[in-house]
């Protein structure tokens, strides 16, 4: 029973989604569960937030390794819990949006988490430097085709590969590194990327098929055969 | 102005009012004055038509109309055409305005309750001028949509594959699925971390439960812990939705449960992080040098953190195995990951791990699915290139022929 009633459920809303695509009456109805998803998923906050706050103080009370970490994120966790909550320097009455010009929590926001995740974007230009040197390295034929081809686009996108080959007739134009570049990313790049979607779009109806059908059930907590 | 001042009987007052009105007041017309006088008035559009938009849920409908003479005029005075929306005969609502040279607009905020008539004017800056107005017209529902008529017969034909398939894998059908590196790494993976003593970190993307690749994820996971419950190796999974969080609790849970290891599962396997995307990426990168795993899973829907991840695993010398059905971030995973499951397998690797007849047998449907498709890119190559090449009718047909079947 405890399998058997969430399988039904997946089995109805599946068909119905399916179906709702061909019938214009009950078209709608996707966005209609995508808004009962939303309504699940703020009390699974509750649960989420519950079990951050239990962790990090456990960690502060038995001063375990880092626990300082801890207590910024806790400190960090109820500084913006309470200053959203109250609304705190928001301009107006307990109405006004939280986010509103000048509030304490768009100010946090503004200043504080929006250059704190900039940076930890930032890191990601070292980390395609590292990675591109170990994919680059001409290992075998493969490698060295991702080597060339990468070597074509990087020039191509600087005014390098145009002062290095502008010099080709325009009937050759092809040949000349920035055209040859745009080339590579609409041709041979673009029908790989489309071959991986269609595959992925298949991948998906099959999926779903698995899980309408009750075949696949290892994300409802097992499996009574696996 | 100028009939106002005629009235005045005084000649004498009208000499002074003229002249004083002539040096004190500037031209005798104003500027907006002498252009009405001047300028003749544009022609209105005509022709409108109002037309229940086919197989809707009677919540739109089409107008067209053909545009003013004027409008393809050089000096165009039109700057906009007006569309005015009038609910059971009551006072007309401007509901939009389209730029110059349009001529069809659908209407969205209608519906069966209600019937309309519409008008539409050619503005210029200075005045507008109307065409007729339409029939009252009461847009209706349909049941089917035959617009998607090849949507749903394409739909049939893949899914009926896999559903052959599927019962044929359940009759014993013996089918043959190519080996996935990827996955077949995966017990070597947990068996190095068991060796090495180290804990396995696993991580499902940053989307919610109503994303496929979670889902995805989620089975794999389930498949994955079986057999590091087995290998009574340790396993933490740091989470960036809550429900994810339960979902990977009871999936793991029940996989510690079948692995007769109930009493080793703890819900501490499974952490809560936080929404924030970098918040995310920041303490998971940090628990990483912290608790330095001897492999990480990166299976699920990744964005721009999936090569920081990726690159901070490398970094610390863990065996990565990773997985996403997103095209962008695939090469991210194929440069820092020691195995990636591209596209399709990560939605695979379940049925594959699994060994089951009846999920290999989905696997193996969606290979008719390929074939239809390959068939039909095969035919868009030739239809297209005679086309251009050569302006052969039948090969036009056919390239418009696809278009509208595939658009």
């Amino acid at each position: 029973m405890r399998r058997n009633i969430p399988l039904a459920v997946t089995f109805v809303v599946g068909m119905l989604l399916i179906v709702s695509v061909f019938l214009p009456p009950i078209e709608t109805i996707g966005e209609d569960f995508g808004v009962f998803f939303s309504i699940i998923a703020v009390f699974a906050f509750f649960l989420g937030g519950g079990n951050l706050i239990k962790v990090h103080f456990g960690k502060i009370m038995k001063k375990s390794n880092d626990w300082e970490f801890s207590l910024v994120t806790v400190v960090g966790f109820f500084a913006m819990l309470i200053i959203g909550l109250f609304k705190i320097g928001a301009p107006g009455d307990i109405s006004t949006s939280v986010t509103a010009e000048g509030s304490y929590f768009q100010e946090m926001f503004v200043y504080l988490i929006n250059p704190l995740q900039s940076t930890m974007y930032a890191l990601l230009a070292f980390f395609v430097a590292s990675a591109s040197y170990r994919a680059f390295r001409a290992k075998n034929r493969e490698a060295t085709i991702l080597l060339v081809a990468a070597f074509i686009i990087l020039l191509g996108r600087t005014p390098l590969g145009m002062m290095l080959t502008g010099w080709i007739p325009e009937s050759f134009s092809i040949f000349q590194v920035p055209n040859l570049a745009v080339w590579i990313m609409n041709s041979p790049n673009l029908a790989g990327q489309r071959a991986i979607m269609i595959g992925i779009s298949l991948g998906v109806v099959a999926m779903s098929l698995r899980l309408i059908l009750g075949i696949e059930r290892t994300y409802l907590g097992g499996d009574d055969k696996g | 102005m100028k009939n106002s001042l005629a009235d005045r009987s005084s000649g004498g007052i009208i000499c002074a009012a003229l002249i004083t009105i002539f040096f004190f007041s500037g031209p005798l017309h104003s500027q907006e004055d002498l252009v009405s006088l001047s300028v003749k008035k544009i022609a209105p559009p005509s022709s409108l038509l109002a037309t229940d938009h086919k197989y809707d849920n009677g919540n739109s409908i089409s107008l067209s109309w053909v545009p003013s003479i004027d409008d393809a005029l050089m000096n165009n005075p039109i700057v906009a055409y007006k569309l005015y929306r009038s609910s059971n005969d009551t006072e007309p609502n401007l509901i939009a305005e389209l730029p110059p040279g349009s001529s069809y607009f659908l209407d969205n905020g209608v519906s069966t309750d209600n019937s309309y008539s519409y008008s539409v004017s050619a503005s210029t800056n200075a005045y507008e001028v109307l065409s007729n107005r339409t029939e009252s017209i009461t847009p209706q529902s349909e049941w089917i949509n035959y617009n998607k008529k090849y949507l749903f017969l394409m739909v049939m034909i893949i899914s009926g594959a896999i559903m052959y398939f599927i019962v044929s894998a359940k009759r014993g059908k013996e089918l043959f699925v190519r080996k996935i590196a990827g996955l077949e790494a995966i017990d070597e993976a947990v068996g190095r971390a068991t060796e090495m003593g180290r804990p396995i970190m696993y991580i499902p993307g940053i989307q919610d439960m109503d994303d496929v690749q979670t889902i995805a994820s989620l089975t794999i996971l389930g498949r994955i812990t079986r057999t590091i419950a087995e290998y009574d190796s340790k396993i933490f999974m740091p989470v960036a939705r809550s429900l994810v969080m339960t979902a990977a609790r009871e999936t793991i849970k029940a996989s510690y449960q079948a692995a007769s290891r109930p009493d080793s599962y703890s819900d501490d396997m499974v952490n809560y992080i936080t929404d924030e995307q970098f918040g995310y990426v920041a303490h998971v990168n940090g628990l990483m040098v912290r608790e330095k795993p001897a492999t990480v899973f990166l299976l699920g829907a990744f964005f721009a953190e999936s090569l920081i991840l990726a690159e901070t695993g490398n970094s610390i010398g863990a065996i990565q195995i990773a997985g996403t059905a997103r095209p962008a971030q695939l090469p991210f995973f194929i440069a820092a990951c020691d195995f990636t499951l591209i596209g399709e397998e990560l939605f695979a690797a379940s049925a594959y791990l699994s060994g089951e007849p009846m999920q290999l047998g989905s696997l193996k449907g969606q290979d008719v699915g390929k074939a239809i498709a390959m068939f039909f890119v095969l035919l868009g190559v030739l239809a297209a290139t005679v086309s251009a090449a050569w302006d052969i009718e039948l090969f036009n047909n056919l390239l418009d022929n696809l278009n509208e079947l595939f658009s």
